[in-house]
């Protein structure tokens, strides 16, 4: 079967497969969305546009509203107001059968009584008759998915004889088998071991660049959202915090919410005073917030130990752990305030705990303290 | 867009709140048939009784009610059931304990013996249990010459309702006792706890909330039971008639009005006992 | 789990007293009375016994009890289904309240229940009078017994299928929904295949209580020879008559049917894959 579709598919992360294993990206937009459930407002208005074929994290802690938005986008969910778009068509109450979308449940939700094939099947195989393909071209897109998520020969087992990896492969397969305009993921990774995540990760990057879909995906895991995604919405108590690339979300925290999740941060108490941040011992430029209380949100790499003569923040040195290249010193200043530094090992030599030492500020984000 | 039950649905105190609810169809047929038929054919019936009884007017309720005759009735139902389920819950217990943690051989047949009360009809187990323990059954010869009489009395009443209930115990503490992570038997060892100890301090305060749901399920069974008691009660009035038999000899001499003032107060205990179940359900979910 | 460590933990002698009260204690309330109702039923012989269940009437009682549980497992099949879709599948107020009204069944007498029907059927009843005028007859008659029957079987599958249900979550219906499924093809092809176990041991349960169901029947049957009466039913006549062997001749095919039950019972929990057990 020479020209058997699967056989002009190559499988190198180009943009090979064959076009109808995806239809053209479409953008999605909500507007003004709202879900409570009972009393708690897991959605309290949230605005986002996802771009065509990007790859979108929605990043937050548990209880943020993360999942919720994913299964409005879904139809699994529908909204209390508010509006979903996808491209021109307003599917804010069409039902998840009608919106040809595919969803990766956290669990997997294979359907545990059919074998991976059937599985992958399933969404062609449930058509309405006169739009069914026929049986062997099912079988060749099956086969193709197979290969695409590197099952190649494990479409006869059941998901009870799978890993957890495995399941997801197929879970992801089955997704994409009915050609969705958008792909969902509800914590894709949330169920595995360490090592495999960090492998699956990357196969999801490159199956989301072979068939150009646009994918939203939930995490907690912010090293998760800033590694995979090309933008990252960041949400917290049912709104959207910051929507931006990693670099943005990092380097440019638009609220302390973000500046305290997305990376691990020291927290600084100080004041604010004509633009400028400080606090005993150290300063910090805060142009544009008002004069008030204020907290530094300082990364241990920003904080730097210097010679007594410079100033610094007064601290003990409790800990001295190696990290790769990196010494970590926790440190203990005033009031008990604890302070994680990180240097470059080859920079110093390791100072032993006890030690009193200074430590400078030389980046961080201030934002007003709310009290 | 509310999916409203279909017509002819009783209302039910279902929130649509706003729009679509759910992405899973078929709730309101199937909520719409499960209501329907739960009305039609529990609830209105029953509604019949109230009504009934209701019509007869306060005076005329309790003394069809609370006549002489029937507060024998109910005294007997209620503590020959307090006294098979007691029996039950003691020795449901041990079979559950037996049946979870040993391994002996004949277990898979005892396990699946356990629920031959739920499988046998009452009626066989009635004529049974009489000629069992009446005075020339298998066990009631050889009780007689000790002067114990077990049948046409208030212990073949005792002894009918225990039969009824046995499974009940056995089967809600069986589930919990299994679940029981050995771990926790294993900590209080370690902490110094000698098995009696272990047992009367975590084991059996844990089981405790399945054993009273035990308890009241069996006790509710047998508060209702007929079939199996009347073949060996004797039915004299005020000694041997329980509740239920009270009703269908009211039934046959046409007096509806007090068979349904009687039924009413069953229904009424039935639905405290629910109550009761569910709420030891809802305590018990605290440890959850 | 380690049986064998805790069980060691209690003394031999405790341990072999514990099991010897349970079989006892069985043994002396359950198998007792089985052997007994065999042992009545053969006592003039297999002959005799079997020439009571070659009676017109006893026919009849058989026919009308299989009849009976015919239509009753199948409605309360329907009805579990319904009720388990609704309640484990999707979220509404009033939830609790839905689950304990299917459970009053199980704590009403049946006698109760049959006078409940009367009272709506009889012909003193709410509906008597327009059935009358109609000539419907459904209490004194074979519809009457269905309706009783249908009323204390009515929690039977629902029980089984809700937790069931509710334990296997939503997720694969939402999958397959996702996946363009409409509603019946997800109920067919994704939940069906996985509470077939559980439906299957809820019909068992359901007809052993249809097929010996006594009170209930009893009251709204009219105990009509050859026509309303049951095998349950049955057994009381010719008991009361003092025909022994006939009625525990009529008693033991009961039991038989008890013992079906349990032994399948028994295979349906070891052949149920551990996806579909919960708690039992």
């Amino acid at each position: 079967m020479a020209d058997d579709p699967a056989g002009a598919v190559h499988l190198s992360g180009d943009k090979l497969l064959t076009p109808e294993l995806t239809r053209p990206p479409i953008a999605v937009s909500l507007k003004e969305v709202r879900k409570r459930f009972g009393r708690f407002a897991a959605l309290d208005g949230v605005d986002l546009t996802i771009e065509p074929g990007e790859l979108l994290a929605l990043l937050g802690p548990s209880g943020s509203g993360k999942t919720t938005l994913l299964r409005l986008i879904a139809g699994l969910d529908f909204p209390d107001s508010g509006q979903v778009r996808f491209g021109g068509a307003d599917v804010t109450l069409a039902h998840a059968a009608q919106r040809g979308v595919g969803f990766v449940f956290q669990q997997y939700a294979l359907f545990r009584h059919m074998t991976v094939a059937k599985n992958i099947a399933f969404g062609m195989d449930v058509k309405p008759r006169r739009e069914r393909p026929s049986g062997a071209e099912r079988r060749a897109r099956v086969q193709t998915l197979l290969e695409l998520v590197q099952l190649d020969g494990l479409g006869a087992r059941y998901p009870s004889q799978l890993s957890g990896g495995q399941r997801q492969r197929v879970a992801l397969a089955r997704a994409l088998a009915v050609s969705p305009q958008i792909l969902l993921l509800d914590e894709p990774f949330g169920a595995l071991d360490a090592s495999v995540r960090k492998s699956l990760r990357r196969e999801l990057r490159r199956i989301h660049d072979a068939t150009g879909v646009t994918t939203v995906f939930v995490t907690h895991d912010q090293e998760e959202a800033l590694d995979l995604a090309d933008r990252i919405a960041i949400l917290n108590g049912g709104r959207i915090e910051q929507l931006g690339g990693p670099q943005a979300v990092l380097d440019a925290p638009a609220s302390a919410f973000v500046a305290g999740f997305v990376a691990q941060a020291n927290r600084i108490a100080g004041e604010v005073r004509q633009g400028l941040f400080t606090t005993p011992g150290a300063t910090l430029p805060a142009s544009g917030l008002a004069d008030g209380p204020a907290i530094a949100f300082v990364r241990p790499h920003d904080l730097a130990p210097v010679a007594e003569s410079a100033g610094g923040i007064a601290v003990r040195v409790q800990r001295v752990t190696p990290r790769g290249g990196l010494l970590w010193l926790e440190c203990v200043a005033a009031e008990g305030l604890v302070l994680d530094a990180a240097v470059a090992r080859k920079d110093v030599q390791p100072p032993v705990p006890g030690e009193p030492i200074r430590l400078a500020l030389t980046g961080g984000h201030v934002f007003a303290d709310p009290g | 867009m509310a999916i409203a039950p279909p017509d002819g649905a009783l209302r039910f105190p279902v929130l649509v709140s706003g729009r679509r609810r759910s992405a899973i169809p078929g709730f309101g047929l199937t909520l719409g048939v499960t209501v329907t038929a739960l009305c039609l054919v529990v609830l209105i019936p029953l509604a019949a009784i109230l009504a009934r009884a209701a019509g007869m007017g306060l005076h005329g309720f309790v003394q069809a009610a609370f006549s002489a005759r029937a507060l024998h009735a109910y005294a007997l139902s209620f503590t020959a059931s307090v006294i098979g389920a007691s029996v039950n819950a003691v020795f449901g217990l041990l079979t559950a304990w037996v049946l979870v943690r040993y391994a002996f051989p004949g277990r898979a047949v005892l396990n699946a013996l356990v629920d031959l009360p739920f499988a046998l009809p009452t009626a066989v187990a009635g004529v049974a249990l009489a000629g069992l323990y009446g005075g020339q059954g298998w066990i009631g010869r050889f009780a007689a010459p000790l002067g114990l009489k077990l049948a046409y009395n208030e212990v073949g009443v005792v002894i009918a309702l225990t039969f009824v209930g046995l499974p009940f115990v056995v089967r809600t503490v069986e589930p919990v006792l299994r679940d029981l992570a050995v771990d926790v038997e294993e900590a209080s060892a370690s902490l110094g706890a000698n098995r009696l100890q272990t047992l009367a301090r975590v084991i059996l305060p844990a089981l405790a909330p399945a054993w009273i749901t035990g308890f009241a399920l069996a006790f509710a069974r047998a508060v209702g039971e007929y079939g199996s008691v009347i073949f060996i009660a004797g039915n004299m009035p005020y000694r041997t008639e329980i509740a239920p038999l009270l009703i269908t000899i009211e039934l046959e001499q046409f007096d509806y009005g007090s068979a349904s003032a009687i039924a009413a107060v069953m229904l009424g205990v039935a639905f405290t006992m629910l109550l009761v179940i569910n709420l030891v359900q809802t305590w018990s979910r605290r440890f959850a | 789990m380690s049986l064998a460590r805790i069980a060691s933990d209690e003394p031999p002698w405790a341990r072999r007293v514990a099991i010897a009260v349970a079989v006892g204690f069985v043994g002396l309330m359950l198998v007792l009375p089985l052997a007994l109702v065999f042992a009545q039923a053969l006592s003039r012989g297999l002959g005799a016994s079997l020439a009571a269940l070659k009676d017109p009437d006893a026919l009849s009682a058989v026919r009308l009890t299989l009849t009976t549980a015919a239509l009753a497992v199948p409605v309360n099949a329907a009805f579990g289904l319904c009720a388990s879709w609704a309640i484990a599948k999707h979220e509404f107020a009033g939830k609790s309240l839905l689950v304990t009204l299917i459970d009053l069944p199980f704590s009403v007498s049946p006698v109760v229940a049959g006078l409940a029907y009367v009272l709506v059927f009889g012909l003193q009843g709410w509906l008597g009078p327009w059935l009358e005028a109609h000539n419907i007859k459904i209490i004194f008659a074979t519809p009457g017994i269905l309706l009783a029957t249908v009323f204390v079987t009515f929690p039977f599958i629902a029980r089984e299928l809700i937790p069931l249900m509710q334990a296997q979550g939503t997720d694969e219906e939402e999958a397959a929904i996702s996946l363009g499924a409409s509603g019946l093809t997800t109920f067919w092809r994704v939940t069906a295949p996985n509470i077939r176990w559980g439906l299957l041991y809820g019909v068992l349960l359901c007809n052993a209580r249809a097929m010996g169901e006594f009170g209930a029947v009893s009251v709204v049957s009219g105990h009509i020879r050859g026509v309303t009466d049951t095998m349950p039913l049955h057994v009381e006549i010719l008991y009361n008559e003092y025909d022994f062997v006939g009625a525990f001749s009529v008693a033991a095919l009961l039991c038989l049917l008890a013992v079906a039950t349990l032994a399948l019972k028994a295979l349906l929990e070891r052949l149920q894959p551990a996806s579909e057990a919960h708690g039992r």
